[in-house]
């Protein structure tokens, strides 16, 4: 089955148009890079040090009469959070300095004496230490950078070098553009949101190299064509599949943002954003890049043939 | 491998292989005979799966050196004071220090001999007005943040086996961190008093001279400290009561051979009965020959715990510590007391504790989510693709079964970011077969017959498909070099499954193309 039949579209009379577009997303990103040494960015307790304990109530609790309780019991920046059940709820809190532990055991005694009628259990406490989330940032920060170093070095042996700088370009647009969508909509920036940003800079490059192998098979045959036509070729004729591998993906990314739970929703979101974006910009990015390198002149017969 | 019996053969085998591997891992194990069960390396579920406690702690290390510069000091006025060496004090200084004053020449070179020849640790002194000071060498530093650690790690393993939890994990991190992992734990309150507490027990005499209430006003006496006692009442409300204990410490809990609970019958209250070992005893019964009719105060971590008055020498090396414990209190004391105290104090500077209930959540949604994305895949993949859809189905279930059987078979660890890891994994590991079946499209709309066609869709998709597996590679790699616990859970899950699928997608599929065409010699392929 083929939902469309052969296509035509000219893919990089656009490229100007939307070179701007993912500039933009580009620089959005950027900025929620830089508002997290400003401390503007939104850090999750796991960044940021501080607590996060989940209670379930033997009633259901109204959220206003927890926050009204909460802003008493003088932590006005807690951060809540009910869940599809009326009877659970999570409370975040970010703290970087403090005993951790009496902080935890306060917020506990605030409910036990606010709503003495209905009793509660906790059923998780994370008490990050301010150190140790310094240390994840550090952490995570060399893990962006070895597995972006690691990605660079294959692509640059696997493919000619212009096809290398433009997967890694587009490959950074892609993790930037997520991460400013995230910052846009607000999302806490925790561990679990860097590993889904690396798994998609990993993944990305999929339709990248679907369209690049393509490009230089073309390059190969039709020794005559000129660039820009070529890769809109090339373009057309693998769009099927830059589409629909992308698709399967976003099958499963959508049952687990669906039925996955809370733990699992932003990480899954965060790739579901990738997945698009990726596709979008092996497309639309990481092909006329490849212009840069002068459009009416022939590139030199690729090296590694695929 | 060209035959096609002998590469059926090997999916099957490696198929029976993973499956054989993989259920003794799932709930039908209790319906498995023993002998499978028992003899097959299972896939552990991560704390945030089976619940569980997960505790990074800091080993105070300068505390340790303080402590062990403070015990030096004392040993280095003794030796001065039995060579007769007439210095004028002594005294820790700074964090690693020791500073001597003396009064003359003579007996700075005396000092200054005596340090050198007996206590090597100490590098040559800095002098200024009449006062020498000392510091520890980096070897000496070193060498106590080291044993601080290990003994640290020792304690606690001690106090854990000895309070009961399967399986746990205790472990040096980096240079001053202990790693903690209790899984299954029921009561996280109690496991992080027992964990936690520096357990420093000492005897030490109550200054009954001095007065409490000025002491608190101007400062304690230079021989005492103020102590506290902290009395809980029913109500839950406490009070503190100060107390003037003298510095010297008579008698440590170094000295204890056992520490038991038992229940006083007269007030029916739990206490924890001390044994001291030989040397400890005989310590004991000169302390309390020589101050009969004194308060001795039993301190534990800086707090006086109780300050009983000596009715008389005791002999036999036993003690008593009670005063209003609950029983679970007296109990954990116990323990404590007998694994020893901490060389430092410890700081749980991370604390992840996961009820099981949140994990059995967790549990059912991933596989919840793992049923209707894989449901999707398999449904899409056939509508698109007909019966080639449905090959590539089948290698997307050989793929999820041997992840399983190769997860149990390296005893992986399962955490909820490795369930999502699998469910993704079934989304990426069709794309190996949909960049192939489009290939195999296009040599077909060359004219190509379904056999040549499929090699060549074959042959030119496979280094796509490498790069991009490559690629994805890298990062779980990373991922799990550096990811905590969760995290590296699911790239041990996307890793394997992608290396899997390099397997089940280009051998286990090309095989049952290869059956159509050279068996069953179909003119069209159904893709």
């Amino acid at each position: 089955m083929d939902i469309w039949g052969e296509t035509n579209i000219d893919f990089m009379g656009k490229r100007w148009i939307l070179f701007t577009v993912s500039g933009i997303a580009a620089i959005i990103g950027l900025i929620a890079i830089i508002a997290i040494p400003l401390g503007k960015a939104n850090l999750g307790t796991d960044f940021a040090g501080g607590i996060a304990i989940q209670f379930r109530f033997e009633k259901p609790v109204s959220i206003e009469k927890v926050r009204l309780l909460m802003e008493k019991g003088g932590f006005r920046d807690a951060n809540l959070q009910q869940f599809a059940e009326p009877d659970k709820l999570l409370i975040r809190l970010k703290r970087s300095s403090g005993d951790l532990r009496a902080v935890s055991k306060s917020i506990g005694d605030v409910f036990t004496n606010g709503i003495p009628d209905n009793r509660f259990t906790v059923e998780s406490t994370t008490e990050i230490g301010p150190t140790v989330g310094k240390k994840l940032q550090r952490d995570a920060l060399w893990a962006v950078g070895i597995s972006m170093l690691g990605i660079l070095i294959y692509v640059a042996w696997r493919f000619e070098f212009r096809f290398g700088v433009a997967a890694v370009i587009a490959t950074l647009h892609d993790v930037l553009a997520v991460m400013g969508f995230l910052y846009i909509i607000n999302k806490e920036m925790t561990l679990l949101i860097v590993t889904a940003l690396l798994t998609l800079a990993g993944y990305s490059l999929t339709d990248t190299v679907v369209v690049f192998d393509r490009i230089r098979e073309n390059m190969h045959k039709r020794t005559k064509e000129e660039l820009i036509p070529l890769i809109n070729r090339s373009v057309n004729e693998v769009l099927h599949r830059t589409i629909v591998t992308s698709f399967t993906v976003v099958l499963t990314l959508t049952s687990l943002l669906i039925l996955g739970g809370e733990v699992i929703h932003d990480f899954a979101l965060t790739l579901f954003a990738g997945v698009i974006v990726g596709t979008y910009s092996s497309i639309f990015i990481a092909s006329p890049i490849l212009l840069f390198w002068g459009d009416k002149e022939k590139l030199g017969t690729a090296s590694h043939r695929a | 491998m060209r035959s096609i019996m002998a590469r059926v053969s090997l999916l099957a085998a490696f198929t029976m292989l993973a499956i054989v591997l993989f259920l003794p891992s799932t709930p039908l194990a209790d319906r498995l005979p023993d002998f499978w069960v028992k003899k097959i390396p299972k896939i552990v579920l991560g704390l945030d799966l089976q619940g569980g406690m997960h505790l990074v702690l800091d080993v105070d290390q300068d505390k340790a050196i303080e402590n062990h510069v403070q015990r030096v000091v004392g040993s280095v006025s003794d030796s001065l004071k039995k060579k007769q060496i007439p210095f004028t004090s002594i005294s820790a200084a700074g964090a690693s220090g020791m500073s001597i004053s003396f009064p003359d020449e003579k007996t700075r070179e005396a000092v200054n001999r005596l340090i050198g020849e007996e206590y090597p640790v100490f590098g040559s002194p800095a002098v200024k007005d009449g006062t020498m000071t000392y510091q520890l060498n980096d070897k000496e530093t070193t060498r106590l943040k080291e044993s601080a650690l290990s003994q640290a790690l020792e304690t606690i393993r001690n106090r854990i086996d000895k309070f009961g939890v399967s399986e746990p994990v205790i472990q040096k991190q980096g240079e001053r961190e202990i790693v903690v992992e209790l899984p299954g734990l029921k009561d996280p309150e109690r496991a992080i008093q027992l964990i936690g507490k520096t357990a420093v027990l000492e005897f030490r005499l109550l200054d009954e001279s001095g007065d409490v209430s000025k002491a608190l006003k101007f400062g304690p006496p230079p021989d005492d400290d103020i102590l506290y006692e902290v009395k809980r009442a029913k109500d839950g409300t406490s009070e503190r009561i100060p107390f003037l204990v003298k510095k010297e410490v008579l008698l440590t809990g170094d000295f204890l051979s056992d520490a038991r609970v038992a229940i006083d019958s007269q007030f029916n209250e739990p206490y924890v009965a001390l044994t001291f070992d030989s040397n400890g005893a005989k310590i004991f019964e000169r302390i309390t020959s020589q101050n009969t009719g004194k308060r001795l105060a039993i301190v534990l971590d800086g707090n006086v715990h109780s300050a009983p008055t000596i009715r008389e020498a005791i002999s036999g090396g036993r003690a008593q510590i009670s005063g209003g414990f609950a029983y679970d209190e007296a109990t954990d004391l116990a323990i404590v007391l007998r694994a020893g105290a901490l060389p430092a104090p410890v700081n749980i500077i991370q604390n992840v504790t996961v009820g099981p209930s949140v994990g059995q959540d967790s549990i059912r949604s991933g596989v919840k989510a793992g049923i209707l994305g894989g449901f999707l895949v398999l449904l899409f993949m056939f509508v698109y693709y007909k019966v080639s859809g449905l090959v590539a189905d089948f290698a997307m279930g050989l793929n999820v079964i041997m992840l399983l059987g190769a997860m149990a078979w390296l005893n992986s660890t399962l955490t909820l970011p490795g369930i999502a890891g699998i469910v993704l994994t079934m989304g990426m590991g069709v794309d190996s077969n949909v960049l192939i079946f489009e290939r195999i499209k296009e040599e077909l709309k060359t004219g190509r017959t379904p056999r040549s066609a499929v090699n060549a869709g074959y042959d030119r998709a496979w280094w796509t498909i490498i790069d991009s597996h490559v690629t994805t590679l890298i990062t779980a790699a990373v991922l799990f070099q550096f990811g905590s616990g969760p995290i590296k859970g699911f790239a041990v899950s996307l890793s394997l499954g992608i290396l899997i699928n390099l397997f089940t997608s280009l051998v286990g599929t090309k095989v049952i193309f290869d059956i159509q065409n050279e068996r069953l010699r179909v003119k069209r392929l159904s893709i």
